[in-house]
């Protein structure tokens, strides 16, 4: 009984840990964008000297252009830069994330602009001192006041506040995605990263939006062999960049999740195993107390599958009652832990069914036996037992 | 017209290694409307008798004709529909259900028999009325007396309308007054056509049915009719002091 009770709450907790991680990984796939895949440097060779007389391999804007151009799937190319910066209005300050974009990046991402302007590509083409930032940062730099219009200090060069961007909540990787200052990537480049003469368009990153999951690992490939081109590099030699798809790195994040869920299913079907058995123990007691009154029911007429279901009616009786209990004591335990360790749970009814369910094949299983053990008497025998 | 057919029935049980034969070739016949008392002391058989005759267990060897059917070597359904059917038991020790009320013990052969509740309930109580216990349907077996435990019994090995009643010591747990009362009843309800078989060691108790069949080791010792003369001379007024008392 005990066993059946465990066994019920581990599946119920286990569905709504199970079900709650699958909708916060689809709930962060969907504040990546979808179907995005992220281009970077290598950095396996980054500063190896060995590499050819062009420098560093580096990404360039040319390259992002060329990609949203000449592969067939991509939607759309942003190249962008990123860096660390100091942002302070008044006496405030915040330590953030800042990124050069081309209003391609905004596209790729699905991010909207919740006030203010969008970014432009004239803002880029004309270097503008003009910013969007994310609801963290500000939260974080002005408090409740209106940010829109109001002038912020980037290592000292001020900016504009044009606009406010959607929430996007936290990545895959654990990071907030809303503490973020987005720049025009040259105004970026020229205030803050600076330009290489090797490569004067060099960018950090481009995030590729391509159409058709499906295909994705066909335009991967595609790029690969563009830029495999594009930087004149030899067979044999290690791939430059690194070409991934985002949406797959979050789905390693949910095998943490299925190591959990599958700890808990073991522990439930142990649960249940055990349970069982104690029900199958109960139900032998009972058969052997109740030897006569089987003897008397076959003495009447029962048939054998009449005092079979009888039993098996108890049996299962008996687990679905464990089963109830378990799935109350799951449900207030999944809730529980849901709160307490900030894990997403989702508890749904027809899992809960499904683990009192569970619960009932046990009883009929383990039940089958002494149910049998029973309908088997003969009628004499089972009357002459005092 | 012969209720039960019995021929030439042997029937062994294995004890340990060996064959320990209960009986050893029974031929009898009863007809329908009788009364008969099997006797006889313990381990002479009568009791292996008695469950071959209520489709508990087959014999051995030898024929076994029910109102007409051969019960040997019928499929164990086929017999639980035949006790359901055609017999009604009495217990010495009457194997009520204890924690049923009377009404759902007289109404358990008829579940067996898949009949709707409300039925069922309306053929338990006319049987519990029948034996005088209509106002103690709802009382459980521990709240009755031991006679009212056993014509609850009785009420349940009738209320299927059985060809045969088979009783196996009835008043063997009782004293002898509720013993007597007991037996007014089976008197009454042979009175109204219905076949009896009793077991018992008892000289009196056999003295209440019309015949009386002796066993001993196994072989039917002596069958012979009871003289209605000699038993009314000796318990006509307990007998009648106790069927008064009943109804």
């Amino acid at each position: 009984m005990l066993g059946i009770i465990i066994g019920v709450a581990a599946v119920v907790v286990m569905i709504a840990i199970g079900v709650g991680a699958r909708e916060r990984i689809a709930a962060q796939i969907r504040s990546l964008g979808a179907n995005l895949i992220s281009i970077s440097p290598g950095s396996a060779k980054m500063g190896s000297v060995r590499l050819g007389a062009g420098g560093a391999p580096r990404l360039s804007e040319e390259d992002a252009a060329a990609i949203g151009m000449e592969i067939p799937g991509v939607v759309v190319a942003a190249p962008l830069l990123h860096a660390r910066e100091q942002f302070t209005i008044g006496s405030t300050n915040w330590q953030g994330v800042l990124r050069g974009v081309t209003p391609e990046y905004f596209s790729a991402r699905e991010w909207r602009v919740i006030a203010g302007q969008e970014m432009t590509p004239e803002d880029n083409k004309r270097v503008a001192n003009v910013v969007l930032i994310g609801t963290t940062m500000r939260e974080k730099l002005f408090g409740k006041a209106d940010p829109l219009g109001a002038a912020i200090r980037i290592r000292d060069v001020p900016f504009t506040v044009i606009g406010l961007l959607e929430r996007k909540g936290q990545s895959v990787w654990g990071d907030d995605q809303d503490d973020i200052a987005l720049v025009p990537l040259r105004t970026a480049r020229r205030q803050f990263i600076g330009t290489s003469r090797a490569n004067p368009t060099f960018v950090h990153n481009i995030t590729v939006k391509f159409a058709d999951w499906a295909s994705a690992e066909d335009t991967m490939a595609a790029i690969r062999q563009l830029l495999w081109q594009r930087h004149r590099l030899r067979t044999g030699q290690e791939d430059s960049f690194m070409v991934s798809n985002l949406a797959e790195a979050a789905n390693v994040e949910g095998s943490t999740t299925r190591v959990v869920s599958l700890l808990l299913s073991a522990v439930a079907s142990i649960s249940l195993v055990v349970g069982g058995i104690g029900i199958m123990n109960i139900m032998l007691v009972t058969v052997t107390e109740r030897v006569r009154e089987i003897g008397l029911r076959l003495a009447v007429g029962a048939r054998r599958r009449d005092i079979l279901a009888q039993f098996l009616v108890e049996a299962v009786t008996l687990a679905l009652l464990g089963g109830i209990l378990g799935a109350a004591i799951g449900t207030v335990a999944a809730i529980a832990v849901g709160s307490l360790a900030q894990w997403p749970v989702i508890i749904d009814l027809s899992a809960v069914m499904l683990a009192i369910g569970f619960a009932a094949a046990v009883g009929v299983f383990f039940g089958y036996y002494p149910a049998r053990k029973a309908a088997r008497l003969q009628p004499i025998e089972a009357l002459r037992t005092e | 017209m012969a209720l039960i057919e019995v021929d030439r029935l042997r029937h062994c049980y294995r004890v340990g290694g060996g064959l320990v034969w209960a009986l050893e070739g029974v031929s009898l016949t009863i007809k329908r409307g009788e009364f008969v008392a099997v006797i006889g002391p313990s381990g002479s058989g009568k009791s292996t008798f008695m469950n071959i005759l209520g489709c508990l267990d087959s014999p051995s060897e030898g024929r076994y004709r029910l109102n007409g059917v051969y019960v040997g070597g019928l499929h164990h359904d086929e017999l639980a529909a035949i006790r359901n059917r055609n017999i009604g038991f009495v217990f010495q020790s009457f194997n009520l259900l204890p924690r049923a009320s009377a009404l759902e013990n007289v109404e358990l052969p008829l579940v067996y028999r898949r009949m709707w509740a409300g039925e069922r309930r309306r053929a338990a109580l006319a049987m519990l009325a029948r034996v005088g216990l209509a106002d103690r349907a709802r009382h459980t077996p521990a709240e009755l007396s031991g006679g009212q435990q056993q014509r609850v019994a009785i009420a349940r090995a009738l209320v299927t309308e059985p060809l045969l009643l088979l009783a196996d010591e009835p008043t063997g747990a009782l004293d002898s007054q509720t013993g007597l009362e007991i037996m007014a009843i089976f008197r009454r309800l042979n009175g109204e056509g219905l076949t009896i078989v009793l077991v018992t060691h008892e000289a009196e108790i056999a003295a209440h049915a019309d015949r009386i069949v002796a066993f001993r080791d196994g072989r039917v010792v002596s069958d012979t009719p009871v003289v209605q003369q000699a038993r009314s001379l000796g318990n006509a007024r307990h007998l009648s002091l106790a069927y008064n008392n009943v109804r």
